[in-house]
C-alpha cells in the first residue's frame, strides 16, 4: 500500500501541480500566437516577472496574509497579475507594436522577444539578486497529510498549502477562460481575430483592444503560473526560464491557437515528465517475491534521471511535430 | 445626393499602381455591377473603396462625405460593409457567432438584424450552432453575406459572392442581393457572371486595365453589341 501512496505523492500529485503550471503558461503563449502571429519567446521570464512582483510585495507587506489567514503572497498575487498584465501591455507597446506596425515577419517578432527574455532577466537579477529566495517571508508553509483507510499504508499522502491553492487556481481559471471566450462578447472578438483578422477589421472590431486583452489574459496567468511555482519550490531569477521549452511543447501538443488544446497540453507534458523520472522499481517491490531468481530488481527503474527530465518535452516536441504537427487539437502549424 | 461616389481613383500595392482613375457613382437603393476581364483592377477597386490599400489620387466619397484612405473598422461605423471573395467568414465561430460579430459595433442590434437575416437565409437558422467552417460553399456564402448585413449597411460591396457556387445556388444569391436591395440596402458587386449580375444592376462599370471602358444602366450594358462583343462572350 505504502507503494500506492509514494506512486500517489510522486505522480498523481506532483504531474498535476507541474501539468497546471505548464497549462497556465501554454495558454498565454497559444492566445499571443493565435492573435498576433508569432511565438513568444519572453513569456517564461513574463511568468518570472509576476513572481517578482509577488516578491517585492511580500517583502513590503510581509504580514497582511495574517489579517484573513491566508500567505500574504497569495493575498497579494492578484496585485502582482494586475502588475504584470500592464507590464505585458507596456511591454507590447514599446517593443512589439512598433515592429507591427512595419508589418514585419513573424521571425523578427521571435527574435524580439528573446531580447526582451534578456532585458527581463537582467532585470530581475539586478534587484532580487541571483539566489533562490522564499515566497513565504513571515509564515511557514502549511503541509497537509491524509491518511489512507488502509491499515498496511502507514505512509501519508503529502498535499503542501501552495499545490491546493494551486488546483484551485487552475481549475477557475480555466473556467473563467472557457466562459470569458464562448460567452463574452470581447472573448468572441478574440476567437474571430485568430480565425481571420482581416475579416474581424471589417467587422469594425478594434484589432488594438483584442491585443491588449490577449495580452492582459497571457501576463495576468503568467503573473500566477510563476507566482504558484515560487510558492511551491522559492523564487529564483531563473526559475521560469528553464519552462520555455516544455511550456511550447504544451502549446504545440495541444494545437497551437487552441486554449483548450493547451491545458490539456500542459498536462500531457507534465505527466508524461513525473511518469519519466517516476522509479517504477518502487511499484515491484511487493512482487519481488514471485519474480524469478535469475531477475535481480534493480533498486532504480526510472527512464531518465531527474536532471535529465528537460529531455522529456524535447522528445515529445519532436515527435509532435514530426508525426502531428497540428497537435491533437489540430492547430495551426507555425 | 449620390450614396457613393469615386472619382478619378489611382491605387495599388506596394507602389505599382493597379487603378488607374476609375470613376463610379451609385445612388440609394441601387446595385452597381463591375465586370470586366481577370486584372482589370475589380476586386481592388472594391478594396480601395473600403480602405484595404492606399489610394494615391482621386477621392471617394459616402453621402458626399469624403472617405478616402479611412480604415476599414471606420467605415463600418458609416455604414459600410464588405464582403471578401475568399476568407469571408470565421470557420471555427458558429454560425450564430458569425452573424454576432457583424454587430460588434452596435451589439443592441444583434436580435432585431438575427431575426432579419435569419429570413433573409432560412437555412442560417438550422445551422447556427454549427460551426462556420462545416458548411457547403453555399451556405458560407450566406453567412458571409448574413454577417455583412448584420452592421445594418447602407452600401454592402461584395466581392465575387457567385465564385465557385453551384449554378443553383448562383441563382439563389442573385436572388437575395435583389431582396436585400430591394429592403434598402445599396450594393456594389464585382461578378465574374457578367450577363447575370447586370441583368439585376440598375449600374454597371466595365473596367479594363485599370480605367472605366464603359459606365452605363446595367440594361444598356447587355444591350450595346460592343460591349457584348469584347466582354461578355458574344
Amino acid at each position: 500500500m505504502n507503494e500506492l501512496v509514494f506512486f500517489i505523492n510522486n505522480v498523481v500529485i506532483s504531474g498535476t501541480v507541474t501539468g497546471s503550471i505548464y497549462a497556465m503558461g501554454a495558454i498565454g503563449v497559444t492566445l499571443v500566437f493565435s492573435i498576433m502571429r508569432f511565438a513568444h519567446f519572453a513569456h517564461a521570464d513574463m511568468m518570472t516577472l509576476g513572481a517578482f512582483m509577488v516578491l517585492l510585495l511580500t517583502t513590503l507587506f510581509p504580514n497582511v496574509g495574517a489579517v484573513v489567514g491566508l500567505p500574504s503572497a497569495l493575498l497579494l498575487l492578484p496585485i502582482a497579475m494586475a502588475l504584470t498584465a500592464g507590464a505585458a501591455v507596456g511591454i507590447d507597446r514599446a517593443f512589439y507594436k512598433p515592429l507591427r506596425a512595419h508589418d514585419v515577419k513573424p521571425i523578427v517578432m521571435v527574435i524580439a522577444s528573446l531580447g526582451v527574455t534578456l532585458m527581463l532577466q537582467g532585470l530581475i537579477r539586478l534587484f532580487a539578486g541571483t539566489s533562490s529566495q522564499s515566497l513565504y517571508i513571515a509564515e511557514r508553509k502549511d503541509i497537509f497529510r491524509f491518511e489512507l483507510p488502509f491499515d498496511l499504508a502507514t505512509r501519508n499522502i503529502v498535499v503542501t498549502e501552495p499545490q491546493i491553492i494551486l488546483f484551485v487556481f487552475v481549475i477557475v481559471a480555466v473556467v473563467s477562460l472557457h466562459l470569458f471566450l464562448s460567452r463574452s462578447r470581447l472573448g468572441k472578438a478574440m476567437r474571430a481575430m485568430s480565425d481571420n483578422p482581416d475579416l474581424a477589421r471589417a467587422s469594425g472590431i478594434n484589432t488594438n483592444t483584442i491585443v491588449a486583452v490577449t495580452w492582459i489574459i497571457a501576463g495576468s496567468l503568467a503573473a500566477a503560473a510563476g507566482t504558484l511555482l515560487s510558492l511551491d519550490v522559492a523564487f529564483k531569477p531563473d526559475l521560469s526560464f528553464f519552462l520555455l521549452l516544455p511550456i511550447f511543447a504544451a502549446a504545440i501538443v495541444g494545437g497551437v491557437g487552441h486554449p483548450y488544446g493547451a491545458i490539456a497540453g500542459g498536462f500531457v507534458v507534465g505527466f508524461a515528465e513525473t511518469l519519466a523520472v517516476f522509479n517504477w522499481a518502487v511499484l515491484l517491490r511487493p512482487f519481488r517475491d514471485s519474480l524469478p531468481e535469475w531477475l535481480d530488481l534493480p533498486s532504480n527503474l526510472a527512464l531518465v534521471g531527474t536532471e535529465y527530465k528537460i529531455v522529456v518535452p524535447f522528445f515529445i516536441l519532436v515527435a509532435i511535430l514530426v508525426w502531428r504537427p497540428t497537435g491533437i487539437f489540430k492547430g495551426k502549424v507555425i | 445626393m449620390a450614396l457613393l461616389e469615386a472619382s478619378d481613383v489611382h491605387g495599388g500595392y506596394g507602389g505599382m499602381n493597379i487603378l488607374n482613375g476609375v470613376n463610379m457613382s451609385i445612388e440609394v437603393n441601387e446595385i452597381g455591377v463591375i465586370v470586366g476581364p481577370n486584372g482589370a483592377g475589380k476586386s481592388t477597386m472594391l478594396k480601395a473603396i473600403f480602405g484595404m490599400l492606399t489610394v494615391s489620387q482621386g477621392e471617394i466619397r459616402l453621402r458626399g462625405e469624403p472617405i478616402t484612405n479611412t480604415a476599414p473598422n471606420k467605415l463600418v461605423h458609416k455604414g459600410m460593409a464588405y464582403v471578401p471573395q475568399e476568407k469571408n467568414i470565421f470557420p471555427s465561430l458558429t454560425v450564430q457567432e458569425n452573424l454576432e460579430m457583424g454587430t460588434y459595433i452596435r451589439p443592441q442590434n444583434f436580435r432585431r438584424m438575427l431575426e432579419q437575416v435569419y429570413e433573409f437565409f432560412p437555412p442560417l437558422r438550422e445551422k447556427r450552432r454549427q460551426p462556420a467552417g462545416e458548411l457547403s460553399g453555399g451556405q458560407r456564402q450566406m453567412v458571409a453575406m448574413g454577417r455583412a448585413l448584420m452592421v445594418e449597411p447602407s452600401l454592402l460591396l461584395l466581392d465575387e459572392p457567385t465564385a465557385g457556387l453551384s449554378p443553383l445556388f448562383m441563382n439563389e444569391i442573385f436572388e437575395r442581393i435583389k431582396t436585400i436591395n430591394a429592403a434598402g440596402v445599396g450594393v456594389l458587386m464585382v461578378e465574374q457572371n457578367a450577363k447575370q449580375a447586370l441583368a439585376i444592376a440598375h449600374k454597371g462599370f466595365v473596367l479594363a486595365s485599370g480605367q472605366n471602358r464603359f459606365t452605363d444602366t446595367g440594361e444598356a450594358l447587355l444591350n450595346d453589341p460592343e460591349v457584348a462583343k469584347s466582354f461578355l462572350g458574344g
